[in-house]
C-alpha cells in the first residue's frame, strides 16, 4: 500500500497504541511510589526495587525462569526449524497431513489443554516435575511457533542459491548448512526470541508441569496477585519490561549500523 | 545413501517428539477422563503399564466408563462454562477485530519509512509479560482504580463504575492481551495489497467506501480469517483473564477446568472437561490448519 | 555451390563424421506428473559449440538444461557427457557448471567469496585459490569489487560475478540460463560478443536457453528451435534463418510472409505451387519434392523483395497489389502490400540513400518480385 494517511488513519493508530501502551506505563509508574497502593500516588520512591532484591523466591524463581527460557528457546529453535524444513522442502511424505495438524494445532490449543495434557503424560511416564518437565513442556509449545516463522522466511528462499552452491560441488546438506541457513539466520534468531519470550512469559503450562524447586516468575508473580497487589510486583514487571525494551532497542541500533555500514563502503 | 537417512531425520526428528509430547498426552488425557477418581496421588486408578501386555490392556479398557461425561453433561455448571466461554470469546473476538483493523488498517497506509517502527510498537508489548499486561488492568479497573478516579474528577460520572470482577472486565482483558494477534495477520496482508486495485475500482465508477468494501475488505479476509481465529481459539480456553479480572460469576471452561484440576483435585473431570473442550474447538481448529497450509503454499 | 547465409564457416564439428558428440541427449523424455516437458528427444551437441536453445516460455528448454545441470531426472532416456553417463550422478559430482537467470549471488559472501566458492569446495589450497579469483576478477573486469557483497553491485556487475563463479573451476561445459535477460539493450549487446569472446578464449563448450532470438542468432554456432518440448530443427543460425524446415520455425525467427496454395508441378531444385496470387515458384527443401495437389506453403522473408512501380521483366515470380501500411524505422522501411487476393504480405527495403527521388506512398499501385530462390516452399 501506499503511504499516504489521513486523519482517520492517525487516530486510529493514536489510540490503538495508547490503548497497548497506557496500562503498562502506569504499571512503571506505579513501581515507584511511595506507598503500598497501586492506584494512589503518594510520592516518588525507589524502596521496592531495594525490597525486591532482599525477597529471595522472587529471585530464585526469577533464576528458574531463565534458566528455563533460554535452555527451552535453544532446543525449541533447533527443532522447529527442523520442523520448517520437513515441511517445506518435503512435499510429500508419508503421515504428513499429521504432521502438518501437529505443528499448526498448538498455535490455537488453548494452555490449559495443553498443559493438563503434558501433566499427564509425565504421571504416566513416572517421570518427576521440576525443572526438566517445565523445559519440556514449553519445548513443545514453541517449537511450533519457530517453525512458523522459520517456515516463512524458507518459503520465500530463493532456492537457486542453494541449487548454485550444489552445481559448485557441494553436497545437498553442506549446501543448506554454508548457503541457506546463514541467509535465513535471522528468521531462525527471531524464532528463538519469540520461543525465549513464550517461556518466559507462560504461567498456565508452567503452573501445571512444574514441581517442587521450579516455581518460575510468572507462577510466583500470580501468586502474589492472588494474594493482594504490592507494588514490589510493579518492580519486577518494571525490571523485566527494562530488559526487554533495552534488548529490543539494542537489536534495532545494531541493525540499523549494520545497514549504514552497508551502504558507505 | 546418507543423504537419504539425513532427509528422513530433518522429518522424524520432530516428528517423534511432536508425536509423543503433543499427540500422546491426549490420548493420555482420553484415557483419564474416561477413568474412574481415587483418592491418593495420582489420584486415578492406575495407568496401565507396558509390562502388562495386551491383554491386560483389553481389559482395562472395558473398566471405562463415561461417567465422567454424563456427570458434565449433567451438571449445569459445566455445559454454561462452555456456552459462556464461546460467547465471550466470541464477542471478544468481534471487539479485537473492531479495534485492531483500524489500526492495522492505518499502519499499512503509513509512510514506508515508519511501517518498521510502528511494526516494532505492536510486538513490544507481545514480548512483555502477558501476566503482567493483566495485572496492570487490575490497578485501572478496580473500584478505587485509576478509570474510575478519572472518570470522577472529570465529573462524567457520580459513583465509581463496577467493571472489575464482571465479565466486562474480562471482555477489555480479552481485547487488550490479544490485539496483537489480530493487527499482525491483517496488517501483513493489507501491507502486500497493491493500491493500483482500489484505484482501479474508483476508475470504473466506485465510491471510496465502496471501493474499500469491494476491493480492500475482500482482499484482506485471509488475514481477517487468520486473525479470528489466532483470538477466538485460545480466548475459549482462556484462564488468566477470567481468573485475575473476571468475578465469581464469571463462567469460562478454563477457569473451570483449573479449580476441577488444582482445587478439587478431580483430574478426571478435569481431564474430561479437556476432551469435550477439544471437541468443541476441532471444527475452528482444523479451519486454522487448512488456512495456515493453504497461505504457506501461496507463498511458495 | 553457394551457400546459405553470408558467412563462411570454418568451425563445423557436425558435419564431420568422424566427430563424437561431447553431450548427447537420448531419447529423453521428462514427465511433471501428467504434463511432459521434454518429449523423447534426442541431441548431440560437439566440443567448443556456442549451443543454443531457442523457443517460448514452457517450451522445455529450461528442464533440458536442468537435466543437464543435476537438477532434474530424465524419466525416461538417457544423458551422455564426453562418452559417459550422467544417469543418477548428482549435481555437485557433474562436471558441469551453471550460470543461473536470477545470478544465485550468496548474499552473505564477498565477490571474491562468491567466486572462491566452488574451488574450496574442491580442495584447492589458499595460494592457488587466491590466483585463480584474482584471474577471474581480471577476465570480467572487476577487480576493485572484490570486496563488495551483491547486494552493492549493479544488474551488470552482478551478471559478471556470476559468470566468473561459473568459470572460476575450468568446467569444459559451462550452462547459461537467459544470461541476457535482466540486462538493458545495450549492456545486452556489448556482454553478446563479451560472451563469445569469453568462449574463444578459454576453449569452453556453452549451452545457452533464450527466449530471445536476436541472441541466439548472434552468438551461438548452432540453434536448436523447440515447441512443446520437442526439438523444431537444429542447424546454424543460417540454416534456420533461410532454410527453415517448417511453418513455426520459419515464424519463430524474424518476419515471414507465408502464402498457401497447392503443389502444380515440381522439379529438382524448385516446386511451383499455385493459389490465390497465382502461381509462385520457390526453393524445394530437401531432395524430394511433394507430390502434386499436396497443400503447401510458400515462405519468403520481406527483405527478399524488390519494389517497384511496373511489373519487371525477367523476374521468376511477380505479385502486385495496393501499399496498405508503411513503417519507418530509420535504417529500413517496412511495407505491408494487401495483393489482390486479400492476402496482406511485408516487404522491407534497406534505406541506402539519404535522399530518394519519388519515395512509395499510401494507397499505391506496386510490384513484389523475386526470383525462385528467394523463397522455400514448405511441407508442414
Amino acid at each position: 500500500m501506499t503511504g499516504r494517511w489521513t486523519w482517520f488513519n492517525i487516530t486510529s493508530v493514536v489510540v490503538g497504541f495508547t490503548f497497548l501502551y497506557l496500562p503498562i506505563v502506569l504499571l512503571v509508574i506505579f513501581s515507584f511510589n511511595e506507598s503500598r497502593l497501586v492506584t494512589v500516588w503518594a510520592g516518588f520512591s525507589t524502596k521496592w526495587y531495594g525490597e525486591l532484591f532482599q525477597n529471595q523466591s522472587i529471585l530464585d524463581a526469577a533464576w528458574v525462569t531463565i534458566r528455563v527460557a533460554l535452555l527451552s528457546a535453544s532446543v525449541a529453535t533447533v527443532l522447529g526449524t527442523l520442523a520448517a524444513v520437513a515441511l517445506v522442502r518435503f512435499p510429500r511424505f508419508n503421515g504428513r497431513t499429521v504432521f502438518t495438524g501437529m505443528v499448526y494445532a498448538p498455535l490455537v490449543m488453548p494452555e490449559v489443554i495443553t498443559g493438563l495434557s503434558l501433566l499427564l503424560l509425565f504421571v504416566a511416564i513416572n517421570f518427576a516435575r521440576g525443572f526438566w518437565t517445565v523445559t519440556l513442556a514449553h519445548i513443545t509449545f514453541s517449537l511450533c511457533f519457530v517453525a512458523v516463522v522459520v517456515q516463512s522466511r524458507l518459503v520465500s528462499f530463493d532456492k537457486s542459491l542453494e541449487e548454485a552452491a550444489q552445481d559448485l560441488g557441494c553436497p545437498p546438506f553442506q549446501a543448506f548448512m554454508k548457503v541457506t541457513l546463514p541467509v535465513i539466520f535471522p528468521a531462525v534468531i527471531s524464532g528463538w526470541m519469540l520461543a525465549f519470550t513464550l517461556s518466559l512469559d507462560d504461567l498456565v503450562i508452567a503452573s501445571f508441569t512444574s514441581g517442587p524447586g521450579a516455581t518460575t516468575l510468572p507462577m510466583k508473580i500470580y501468586s502474589q496477585v492472588r494474594l493482594g497487589v504490592t507494588p514490589e510486583i510493579n518492580a519486577v514487571c518494571t525490571i523485566l519490561i527494562a530488559i526487554v525494551t533495552t534488548g529490543v532497542l539494542i537489536a534495532t541500533i545494531l541493525n540499523k549500523r549494520r545497514a549504514m555500514q552497508h551502504k558507505h563502503s | 545413501m546418507l543423504r537419504a537417512i539425513t532427509n528422513r531425520l530433518v522429518i522424524l526428528i520432530p516428528y517423534l517428539w511432536l508425536l509423543f509430547f503433543f499427540l500422546l498426552p491426549f490420548l493420555i488425557v482420553l484415557r483419564i477422563a474416561l477413568s474412574d477418581l481415587e483418592y491418593g496421588a495420582p489420584p486415578y486408578t492406575p495407568q496401565f503399564s507396558l509390562a502388562d501386555g495386551w491383554s491386560a490392556l483389553w481389559e482395562k479398557a472395558g473398566q471405562l466408563d463415561f461417567e465422567n461425561f454424563s456427570f458434565l453433561a449433567s451438571d449445569s455448571l459445566y455445559i454454561n462454562s462452555y456456552l459462556s466461554s464461546l460467547q465471550i470469546a466470541f464477542f471478544s473476538t468481534i471487539m479485537t477485530l473492531i479495534v485492531g483493523f483500524p489500526l492495522a488498517y492505518g499502519m499499512a497506509r503509513a509512510p514506508s519509512g515508519i511501517r518498521p517502527t510502528l511494526l516494532m510498537m505492536v510486538i513490544l508489548p507481545f514480548w512483555t509479560s502477558f501476566l503482567i499486561r493483566v495485572y496492570a488492568w487490575i490497578g485501572i479497573l478496580k473500584q478505587e482504580g485509576l478509570l474510575n478516579q478519572l472518570l470522577l474528577w472529570l465529573g462524567v460520572i457520580d459513583t465509581p463504575l463496577e467493571i472489575l470482577s464482571t465479565n466486562k472486565a474480562v471482555y477489555i482483558g480479552i481485547v487488550y492481551s490479544y490485539l496483537p494477534f489480530m493487527v499482525l495477520p491483517i496488517y501483513s496482508t493489507l501491507e502486500k495489497m497493491d493500491e493500483s486495485l482500489v484505484e482501479a475500482a474508483r476508475d470504473l465508477g466506485c465510491t471510496r467506501i465502496g471501493a474499500f468494501w469491494k476491493v480492500t475488505a475482500r482482499l484482506a479476509v485471509p488475514g481477517i480469517l487468520a486473525g479470528c481465529l489466532l483470538v477466538f481459539i485460545p480466548a475459549v480456553g482462556e484462564f488468566v483473564i477470567p481468573d485475575l479480572l473476571g468475578g465469581s460469576s464469571t463462567l469460562m471452561i478454563g477457569k473451570t477446568l483449573w479449580i476441577e484440576f488444582f482445587n478439587n483435585s478431580d483430574w478426571t473431570v478435569a481431564s474430561a472437561i479437556a476432551i469435550v473442550l477439544l471437541i468443541v474447538l476441532v471444527v475452528p481448529i482444523v479451519w486454522f490448519q487448512n488456512a495456515q497450509a493453504r497461505a504457506a503454499e501461496a507463498g511458495r | 555451390m553457394p551457400s546459405l547465409g553470408s558467412i563462411r564457416l570454418s568451425f563445423a564439428p557436425w558435419n564431420d563424421p568422424a566427430a563424437k558428440p561431447y553431450i548427447s541427449f537420448r531419447n529423453v523424455t521428462k514427465r511433471f506428473g501428467d504434463f511432459v516437458a521434454v518429449d523423447n528427444l534426442s541431441l548431440d551437441v560437439y566440443e567448443r559449440e556456442f549451443f543454443s536453445l531457442l523457443g517460448p516460455s514452457g517450451c522445455g528448454k529450461t528442464t533440458l538444461l536442468r537435466m543437464l545441470a543435476g537438477f532434474e531426472e530424465p524419466t525416461e532416456g538417457e544423458i551422455f557427457l564426453d562418452g559417459q553417463s550422467l544417469k543418477g550422478v548428482p549435481p555437485h559430482k557433474r562436471p558441469v557448471n551453471m550460470m543461473f537467470q536470477s545470478y544465485a549471488l550468496f548474499p552473505h559472501m564477498s565477490v571474491a567469496d562468491n567466486i572462491a566458492f566452488g574451488l574450496k569446495q574442491d580442495g584447492m589450497e589458499k595460494g592457488a585459490r587466491d590466483e585463480r579469483v584474482a584471474q577471474m576478477l581480471k577476465l570480467v573486469k572487476l577487480e576493485e569489487f572484490a570486496k563488495r557483497k551483491p547486494d552493492q553491485l549493479s544488474g551488470g556487475q552482478r551478471q559478471r560475478v556470476a559468470l566468473a563463479r561459473a568459470v572460476a573451476k575450468r568446467p569444459k561445459l559451462l550452462l547459461l540460463d537467459e544470461p541476457l535477460g535482466a540486462l538493458d539493450k545495450k549492456l545486452r549487446e556489448e556482454t553478446q560478443f563479451e560472451l563469445m569472446d569469453l568462449q574463444q578464449q578459454l576453449g569452453l563448450t556453452f549451452m545457452i536457453v533464450t527466449h530471445d532470438q536476436e541472441e541466439a542468432m548472434t552468438m551461438s554456432d548452432r540453434i536448436a528451435v523447440m515447441d512443446k518440448g520437442i526439438i523444431a530443427q537444429t542447424g546454424t543460425p543460417a540454416e534456420i534463418y533461410e532454410a527453415p524446415n517448417s511453418r513455426y520455425v520459419a515464424d519463430f525467427i524474424g518476419s515471414v510472409n507465408i502464402l498457401e496454395g497447392a503443389v502444380v508441378s515440381s522439379d529438382d531444385a524448385h516446386v511451383t505451387i499455385k493459389g490465390g496470387d497465382g502461381e509462385i515458384v520457390g526453393a524445394l527443401r530437401g531432395s524430394k519434392a511433394p507430390a502434386d495437389g499436396k497443400t503447401a506453403w510458400f515462405a519468403i522473408r520481406p527483405e527478399k523483395m524488390q519494389v517497384s512501380r511496373s511489373r519487371p521483366d525477367n523476374a521468376d515470380n511477380a505479385l502486385e497489389g495496393e501499399v496498405w501500411d508503411i513503417a519507418y524505422l530509420g535504417d529500413m522501411t517496412i511495407i505491408n502490400v494487401k495483393l489482390d487476393s486479400g492476402n496482406v504480405v511485408q516487404a522491407s527495403m534497406i534505406n541506402r540513400s539519404r535522399l530518394v527521388e519519388d519515395p512509395i506512398g499510401y494507397e499505391e499501385r506496386i510490384w513484389l518480385s523475386f526470383t525462385a530462390d528467394s523463397g522455400l516452399v514448405l511441407e508442414r
